[in-house]
């Protein structure tokens, strides 16, 4: 994955890393959870979760994997 | 009633550990309302139960969604309805990928592999992917093949056993009573009807639901007295996992007490029955609520992660079977 300081949007609900939101929760949740945004443009990704992990795709910014 | 100043558990043991019959929706009840210090105790009964009419094996299961997202259905748990704003977008697997699923399930020794998809039920498309997909695994791996794709026609229902699909998966969800705070856009009974048609067909019936909705403890043990009514070869028990953007996405996870309760009482309610832990174990439970519910009547997992969520890994199950000395079921004993 994508080094987490590098991103400005949160992975898991799409607000900006940098604003008022806290991420917390969010960071909690994504050991149980695959991304759902992408962390460069904030755009909901398409994921695929198989029973031993997950691919999650960008439009621009291409595929991640587990 | 005779039975009326009699113990519950004491009741639960002469009927449902000596004589096989599970108890009524009164007992499910007393058994959702024992106190915190006699949840341990009512864990060891149902575990008493599961290992007395269905033996120490532990049947492992993978599951993958063949189409994620996008269903016209407004369950109002569901990431995957397209009627709320839920992150999670439309996308099907290809075949290749749902092969390759199937196989890294049977690797960790699962016996069973479950198709799902997020429909009302199966067009056209999604019986041609099911025929081509079912094809390709029986093919290439040595694995039961279920399959979960909503409300099926009597039609669609014959299709999926020429196919050589074992066990159809289709949830009650809740209780008759509950199911209309859940879900506007079907009823119960359509749901029901479509569970007739696959035990007539001769295909297992696997029928469960999720605890924790907000349903009443009197609801809840009526759920699993109408699951005792249809008597489904297996169960999943799922917990709510609130999931952003659906209507429940703010209602807390279930109290792990509460979990616990609900994990006897359905053993006592099913004593033959395949009892699977299935979502929400993790988040609710944690890490010693799996070894928990293992002695405390479930008798099946879903192994490595689930549809749209995350579980724990396979591997982490498995290690904890043997420790357990449960031996996973194999594929022999279930064809
Ligand atoms: S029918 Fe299934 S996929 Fe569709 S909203 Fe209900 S639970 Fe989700
Ligand atoms: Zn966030
Ligand atoms: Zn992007």
């Amino acid at each position: 994955m994508t080094d987490p300081v590098s991103l400005a949007v949160c992975p898991r609900c799409g607000r900006p890393l940098d604003g008022p939101a806290a991420h917390d929760a969010c960071r909690a949740a994504l050991e149980l959870e695959p991304p759902r945004f992408c962390g460069d443009c904030g755009r909901r990704m398409k994921v695929q979760v198989v029973p031993t992990g997950w691919t999650a795709t960008c439009v621009e910014h291409g595929i991640q994997t587990s | 009633m005779a039975t009326e100043n009699t113990d519950v558990l004491d009741r639960a043991r002469e009927q449902v550990l000596e004589r096989g019959i599970g108890l009524d929706e009164a007992g499910v009840l007393e058994i959702l309302r024992l106190p915190d210090e006699r949840v341990t105790e009512a864990l060891e009964l149902a575990h008493e139960v599961r290992m007395r009419w269905c033996g120490p094996e532990v049947e492992v299961e993978g599951i993958v969604s063949l189409k994620t997202g996008g269903c016209p259905e407004d369950c109002h748990f569901c990431s995957q309805s397209g009627l709320f704003s839920s992150p999670v977008r439309s996308v099907w697997l290809d075949i290749p990928s749902l092969v390759e699923a199937a196989k890294q399930t049977a690797a960790t020794g699962a016996s069973e592999f479950c198709i799902v998809a997020a429909v009302r039920g199966p067009d056209a498309k999604l019986m041609s992917q099911m025929r081509e997909g079912v094809k390709a695994i029986k093919e290439a791996v040595d694995i039961n093949v279920a399959a979960s794709l909503g409300m099926l026609s009597q039609e669609q229902v014959d299709e999926l056993v020429e196919m050589g699909v074992h066990r159809y998966n289709h949830n009650l969800e809740t209780c008759r009573t509950y199911f209309p705070n859940v879900v506007t856009t079907h009823s119960w009974e359509e749901r029901w009807g479509t569970l007739k048609m696959v035990r007539d067909s001769g295909m297992e019936v696997c029928c469960g639901g999720i605890i924790g909705m907000g349903e009443t403890l009197e609801q809840r043990a009526e759920f699993a007295v109408q699951l005792a009514e249809l008597d489904p070869h297996e169960v999943p028990l799922n917990f709510l996992n609130p999931r952003p953007g659906t209507p429940f996405g703010d209602q807390p996870t279930m109290d792990p007490k509460d979990a616990l309760r609900a994990i006897a009482a359905f053993r006592l309610a099913l004593p033959k029955t395949i009892l699977r832990y299935a979502g929400g174990r993790e988040i609710t439970l944690g890490d010693l609520g799996t070894r928990d519910g293992l002695l405390g009547g479930v008798n099946a997992v879903i192994v490595g992660n689930y549809l749209t969520t995350l579980g724990r890994p396979a591997s982490a199950d498995l290690q904890l079977l043997q420790e357990l000395k449960m031996p996973v079921k194999a594929l022999s004993a279930t064809l």
